[in-house]
């Protein structure tokens, strides 16, 4: 066979292409490789979260029991958040720093391949380990994704042991992510890339990894902490033995508020791409939406206590904590109003990815408006655990983060395939997954107002017509869902041929390399009078 | 276009079908007014907020919107070169920093004098316990007889698994309702005894964490003499959902005498606690205390959840050593979700319950406990 002559002459000089069978994934230090496989991970990490996410909702239909058993019940919250902030959002977000950053700033591969593999793989361990608690002896954790002490720790099921590990090593994969995303930025741009010219993709994501390295050995330490308490009789958060419960929440927010940005600021990013391309017309205000990102970024650390506006603070803490949290609205506002500028006189037109881009723009900001009536701790006191902050932080996370990765999956498929999407079956995604977001969540600001806390399995009687409007927004978001994935199967396996350039009105390099991007892109540096100005 | 419009008309139709089909406070969309100085002010904070959202949300979807519609290339739009201006983002920074000034300001008001919990006229400590509360009149004269209850969910298992038709005050409803006095300063202090609970009530605007080991201040003046209902707000647990509040203000005077009543009652059940308790007596009370109190977890037949929440029935602990029945039920199980009920059940109470598990699901075991030996074994064995 003369093709395998070839195949073996090319091994002398080192392959050009990807190995082959499933060693070509496992072995893989490719960053499209890597990206690739984060991506599908992610997806069916949303699709295990939100099978849990209905089984919350089927509980909720109707006021009673109806399925699971109140501890059950815990179990799905408690899965549904972990397996939805680490699993879902943040790998997907990973995923795409791996495909994009590289052909962005013109770059051969991500800084650091081989670490970039290790911290992919042991993530379907750390996956396996916590899911696996729901098949133990006591039942898997089931004191919230926040795990506050000491429900997490003295009164915890045997399983939070497993969790514990768990999340150290989605902790290792997350700062090793970070670190090769800072590396590869700093390092390895192609000439003529200037920091001011990165696309703002480029840009949220740096500032992401940065938050990651600060806030996850925090997260470490608190789980560790936790451990202590559980097997080797240190007292760091029973009051018992003259520690403090809230001493917990004050490191897990340190943590988690920052962590809050890290799931948003890329997508920021994305959509700070995609708006521009689709109205043809430059981002508005790229220099100041740098600044806002940088501001977002350094503000989400002194925040973290509006999350614990009821534990009893002192006042002056709550005020700080308060109007700290209010200054938030002013770069976030900025970052908006750069969005709508940018489509003000434009010539737009309306692809699945825009549509996406604005869904988030307008649904994130909605999330942003009950954000900023949070901040007033007063009426906090009133929201604090109910369905309101259910349905802001799901505006945000879902309608926000969520939107933004689809619209970056279909931005960026004929990019990663060489064929174009279905945009009949994208365009009717994307509309059943509007209708279906706020069928689910807008009722449940209502459901907070009027009274009803979160985490609950059962509820009085006044709540039973939002909530089962709000279980149908749910199925029929859920189902959407499985529409993304024929999209994306039936793009990988062919289709109208998709140009180097996709779209008309994109931006910068990596619409210079062709569709599907070669395996290995830019082995010499772009030419500099390729890179421009955002 | 056309199967979009048909979507939309029949989700419209649908809303309006239910709509008019559960016409009551099944529809409450925002949060109540409350019955409080500070539950008033907050609702107007509030809605203050809620107010400028809107008109901020109309402003920027308004342009937003209107670029959709007008600037499409579709209608033949070209695009605009403009990028970037130094003074539109300045005005756009300072626009929303000036609003939220103006926010800041009565917030810090109201948020002040939510704070200032000095001069009460009555303090009431707020004890949280998986999954119940517990009330503790402190009274200004250290002699008095001490006035305070446990208040658990008093809507029926039945109801919850829908075998019975559910009651108008489903899940917040209790057995013994806090009472307070009205148009009286009336502080809680409020902790826990095991996990974290959050003691709510919407109509107060009160919602604060009570804490183990820590001790959180509260206070209410509330004018209107009625009944207030709430629940637990942060995650304790299995039946988290499951412990609610149930506050009754009276008139001053009704409070005064209820409270006296309190007092002879806590007086009769110190004498009745040297009274013997037939085993008849102690079955019946032991099955009542017990359908509150532990079937949630041992369940109505006694098998239990195994292996988070072991069966009472044949169990070692409930059929050897009594001394052993009493130990777990008097100082519950350090580490899990076996609560202690010493403090939560009277003696008499306890020795029901002691009897009932020995004697029901098939238990054999034929003995008894005294209310007075009980009494003897949490006095002297601790």
């Amino acid at each position: 066979m003369s093709s395998a002559a070839i195949d073996h002459a090319h091994d002398h000089d080192h392959h050009h292409g990807p190995a082959k069978g499933i060693s070509r994934w496992l072995f893989t230090t490719n960053h499209k490789d890597i990206g690739t496989l984060y991506l599908w991970f992610s997806f069916a990490m949303f699709l295990l979260g939100g099978t849990f996410a209905l089984v919350i909702r089927a509980e909720l239909f109707q006021p009673g029991l109806q399925f699971v058993e109140p501890n059950f019940f815990n179990q799905m919250t408690t899965m549904h958040g972990l397996v939805m902030v680490f699993g879902a959002v943040m790998p997907a977000f990973v995923g795409l720093a791996n495909w994009m950053i590289p052909l962005m700033i013109g770059a051969p591969d991500m800084a650091l391949p081989r670490m970039n593999n290790w911290s992919f793989w042991i993530l379907p361990f750390a996956f396996t380990l916590m899911v696996s608690t729901l098949f133990m002896e006591g039942g898997g954790p089931n004191f919230g994704w926040t795990f506050y002490a000491p429900l997490s720790t003295t009164y915890a099921p045997d399983s939070v042991t497993y969790f514990i590990f768990a999340v150290h090593i989605m902790g290792a994969s997350s700062i090793m992510g970070a670190i090769n995303v800072i590396a590869t930025i700093l390092n390895m741009r192609a000439p003529g890339m200037t920091l001011m010219k990165m696309p703002l993709f480029v840009w949220t994501w740096l500032i992401t990894a940065y938050l990651l390295i600060a806030v996850m050995p925090v997260l470490a330490g608190v789980v560790t902490m936790m451990l202590f308490d559980i097997h080797f009789g240190t007292s760091f958060f029973n009051a018992a033995g003259g520690g403090d419960p809230v001493l917990f929440q004050h490191l897990f927010w340190f943590f988690g508020h920052p962590e809050v940005y890290i799931m948003i600021l890329p997508a920021f990013g994305i959509v700070s791409a995609i708006i521009p391309t689709f109205a043809r017309k430059r981002l508005f205000g790229y220099d100041s939406m740098v600044y806002a990102t940088a501001s977002i970024a350094f503000l989400s650390f002194i925040v973290w206590a509006h999350h614990m506006f009821t534990v009893g603070m002192p006042l002056a803490g709550q005020l700080f904590f308060m109007y700290a949290t209010m200054l938030i609205a002013v770069p976030t506002g900025v970052k908006v109003f750069n969005w709508v500028a940018t489509m003000f006189r434009g010539a737009m037109t309306f692809e699945t990815p825009m549509l996406f881009a604005i869904a988030f723009v307008v649904l994130f900001t909605i999330g942003g408006f009950t954000g900023v009536m949070l901040a007033i701790t007063p009426a906090d006191f009133q929201y604090h655990d109910t369905y309101f902050v259910v349905a802001h932080f799901h505006y945000v996370l879902v309608p926000g983060a969520v939107f933004s990765l689809m619209a970056a999956a279909y931005y960026w498929l004929p990019k990663w395939t060489g064929y174009m999407y279905d945009e009949t079956l994208g365009k009717l995604h994307f509309w059943m997954s509007f209708v279906g977001v706020n069928l689910l969540f807008f009722p449940q600001h209502f459901l907070g107002l009027a009274g009803m806390p979160r985490r609950i399995p059962d509820y009085a009687l006044q709540f039973a017509n939002f909530n089962w409007i709000s279980s149908v927004g749910a199925f029929l978001f859920g189902f959407s869902q499985l529409i993304l994935l024929l999209v994306v199967i039936k793009c990988i396996r062919g289709g109208k041929k998709a140009t180097a350039q996709v779209w008309e009105g994109a931006q910068g390099l990596e619409w210079t390399v062709p569709s599907p991007a070669p395996y290995h892109t830019f082995e010499t540096p772009p030419d500099p009078s390729l890179i421009k100005a955002q | 276009m056309l199967s979009k419009a048909k979507l939309w008309l029949s989700l419209a139709f649908g809303t309006l079908l239910m709509w008019s089909a559960g016409a009551h406070a099944a529809w409450e969309l925002n949060m109540p007014r409350g019955v409080t100085q500070i539950s008033r002010e907050t609702y107007d904070l509030h809605m203050t907020i809620f107010w400028w959202m809107i008109a901020i949300g109309v402003v920027v979807f308004g342009v937003l919107f209107w670029s959709i519609i007008n600037h499409r290339k579709s209608k033949g739009a070209k695009p605009a070169t403009f990028h970037e201006s130094t003074k539109v983002e300045i005005v756009w920074t300072l626009v929303p920093f000036l609003i939220l000034i103006a926010m800041a300001i009565p917030a810090t008001r109201v948020l002040t004098a939510a704070y200032d919990a000095s001069e009460s006229e009555l303090d009431v400590q707020i004890i949280g316990y998986q999954w119940r509360w517990e009330y503790r009149y402190m009274d200004d004269d250290p002699n008095a007889e001490e006035v305070s209850f446990f208040s658990s969910l008093a809507t029926s298992r039945e109801e919850i698994s829908n075998s019975i038709d559910k009651g108008e005050n489903y899940l917040l409803e209790v057995d013994n309702p806090l009472v307070i006095p009205s148009d009286t300063k009336v502080r809680f202090l409020m902790t826990a005894a095991d996990v974290l609970h959050a003691w709510w009530v919407p109509e107060f605007a009160i919602k604060k964490d009570t804490i183990p080991g820590f001790i959180n201040e509260s206070w209410v003046i509330v004018e209107e003499p009625g009944i207030y209902r709430g629940q637990c707000a942060e995650l304790c647990g299995m039946e988290h959902g499951f412990m609610p509040i149930e506050v009754h203000v009276l008139e001053p005077a009704d409070f005064e005498a209820w409270y006296a009543e309190q007092q002879q009652q806590a007086l009769q059940v110190a004498e009745l606690t040297n009274a013997a308790l037939s085993m008849d007596e102690a079955m019946a009370e032991g099955a009542e205390i017990y359908s509150r109190n532990c079937v949630a977890c041992h369940q109505a037949n006694g098998q239990g959840m195994p292996p988070a929440f072991p069966a009472l029935a044949g169990s070692a602990k409930a059929t050897g050593d009594i001394g052993v029945t009493m130990d777990t039920l008097v100082n519950g199980v350090p580490g899990t979700a076996m609560a202690a009920y010493g403090r939560q059940l009277n003696p008499i109470e306890l020795a029901s319950i002691i009897t009932y598990v020995r004697n029901a699901f098939g238990n054999q075991s034929g003995d008894m406990v005294q209310p007075a030996e009980v009494n003897e074994f949490i006095v002297g064995g601790q």
